[in-house]
């Protein structure tokens, strides 16, 4: 036996495809225009009893010659109002778990508007890589015909600006230009929750930025 | 977490995903896939270490799920059974190093066996089957095993060039213990003669990569006098724990146990 094979083998992640047109069928089959599971995963990631400010996410999603993109699949993934995620590997001291609030949602671009919108709270800070916190954030998970692997993004807020000056993510990115495409502008609205405005822009002037993660 | 006792509390996952090789995947730009022309970023990604947001993940339960979700020939049945050939799909899900990926969420739609989806925006000729809806999902079980029934999608022709078919598939969506292990794909049929054409299926940067989308006829699972079966695999990101740098030699679980005794005795005295 050589050398090599004594290393233990790495397998080829399965190779990705678009979620194409239909994607709604299997994971929003409501917009797609029936109704088949009891239980629908959808934009609201709150009840009455979540804790934390109650905060709306508005945006739209555009594509590389400025046209408002409708066939989109968003999935969004947050800490709670405390700042932890509600999974095993989150151990973080001191900050309880709110087992009202899972922190995922899933949000499909209107088919006459193209704006999609999440429900949610916003999160609290969480641990650095360094032990050094990170800037409130909702990680963002972009899909749609035309996209070949799904695109991973960071939303973080306009309100936490001297939190983002620190964030360690947000200054890995050299070009400072870019930075401003990763923050939600907050709105007040006269009735019901801040709204966060946060367009997404696939490619050309204002690209958002995309994580390798 | 373990106690350093030179760093103090360690904030990094002690365990971290493998970097994504990108060369198992299709580009962005493949202008034979039309579509991705303009859908595609142009800048480099900004490649991130793993910390809690890429390590956690939406964590499901089977009582979530519906009795026939994962029986797409029943879930939207109204008055009868859905039309075509009956098929099991079954298979694992691992990660890379080869560990099952348990509790994983698959999601699977498709359409019927004309080639129609269920969705308001199909204007496919093809007829809508009232029996068929074309969308189920799972959860992996302890040995990241899945499975479902349903009827064979057809191929159907889509609008790229003007006679472009899609080859028969089955979309996935599969959502793994982590946040980078997401992923989106299409599953194939063995020996479907569009495979070789298909812009989508070839925009997969190698042959390899492109057989490990295909589906395999699984005999040892047919069910006698009612249906064949398809074997798919999947594989996910791989995980494993961290060297070095949060797990310093120090950080062994006796003396951390110690520290932690320190700790508490410490934060006793203030009190």
């Amino acid at each position: 036996m050589s050398h090599q094979q004594l290393l233990q083998p790495i397998v080829r992640e399965t190779a990705s495809q678009t979620a194409g047109p239909y994607v709604h069928i299997g994971l929003a089959p409501q917009a797609a225009g029936f109704d088949i599971f009891e239980n629908n995963f959808g934009n609201v990631l709150v009840d009455d009893k979540t804790k934390g400010e109650r905060i709306r996410i508005e945006g739209r999603v555009y594509d590389g010659i400025g046209t408002v993109l409708k066939d989109v699949l968003i999935e969004c993934w947050q800490a709670n109002a405390a700042g932890r995620y509600a999974h095993p590997a989150d151990r973080q001291d001191g900050k309880p778990l709110d087992k009202h609030f899972r922190g995922w949602g899933r949000a499909c671009t209107d088919f006459d508007t193209g704006v999609y919108s999440f429900d949610t709270i916003k999160p609290g800070s969480v641990a650095g890589r360094n032990g050094r916190p990170m800037a409130p954030h909702i990680n963002l998970w972009i899909v749609a015909r035309g996209i070949n692997l799904g695109l991973n993004t960071r939303m973080y807020f306009s309100d936490e600006a001297e939190a983002n000056a620190k964030d360690a993510v947000i200054n890995l990115i050299e070009w400072e230009a870019r930075r401003a495409t990763l923050i939600a502008q907050r709105e007040e609205r006269k009735k019901g929750p801040a709204v966060y405005r946060f367009d997404i822009r696939l490619q050309g002037e204002g690209e958002t930025v995309f994580f390798d993660v | 977490m373990l106690a350093n006792p030179v760093l103090g509390r360690v904030h990094a996952p002690d365990a971290e995903y493998l970097m994504r090789d990108t060369t198992s995947h299709p580009a962005a730009l493949a202008p034979e896939y039309k579509t991705s022309v303009l859908r595609s970023p142009r800048l480099s990604k900004i490649s991130l270490q793993n910390s809690l947001s890429e390590v956690t993940a939406p964590v499901f339960d089977a009582r979530e799920l519906g009795a026939l979700d994962n029986d797409l020939i029943m879930n939207a049945a109204v008055d009868g059974m859905p039309i075509g050939e009956r098929i099991v799909v079954h298979g694992y899900v691992h990660d890379q190093l080869g560990r099952p990926v348990r509790n994983a969420l698959v999601e699977v739609w498709q359409c019927n066996a004309s080639g129609r989806y269920r969705h308001k925006k199909d204007q496919y000729i093809g007829a809508l089957d009232p029996n068929f809806g074309g969308c189920g999902r799972m959860l992996t079980d302890e040995n990241g095993y899945y499975a479902y029934r349903t009827i064979r999608p057809g191929p159907y022709p889509w609008r790229n060039r003007v006679n472009d078919w899609r080859p028969a598939h089955i979309h996935y969506a599969i959502s793994g213990n982590g946040w980078v292990q997401r992923l989106i794909t299409q599953m194939y049929f063995e020996g479907d003669p569009l495979i070789p054409q298909c812009p989508i299926l070839q925009s997969v940067p190698s042959e390899e990569q492109v057989r490990g989308l295909i589906a395999l006829q699984d005999r040892s699972h047919f069910v006698q006098l009612d249906s064949r079966a398809y074997r798919f695999d999947i594989v996910l990101r791989g995980h494993r724990a961290t060297l070095f740098e949060n797990r310093v030699q120090a950080a062994d679980p006796r003396e951390a146990a110690v520290s932690a005794r320190k700790d508490n005795s410490a934060k006793g005295a203030k009190r």
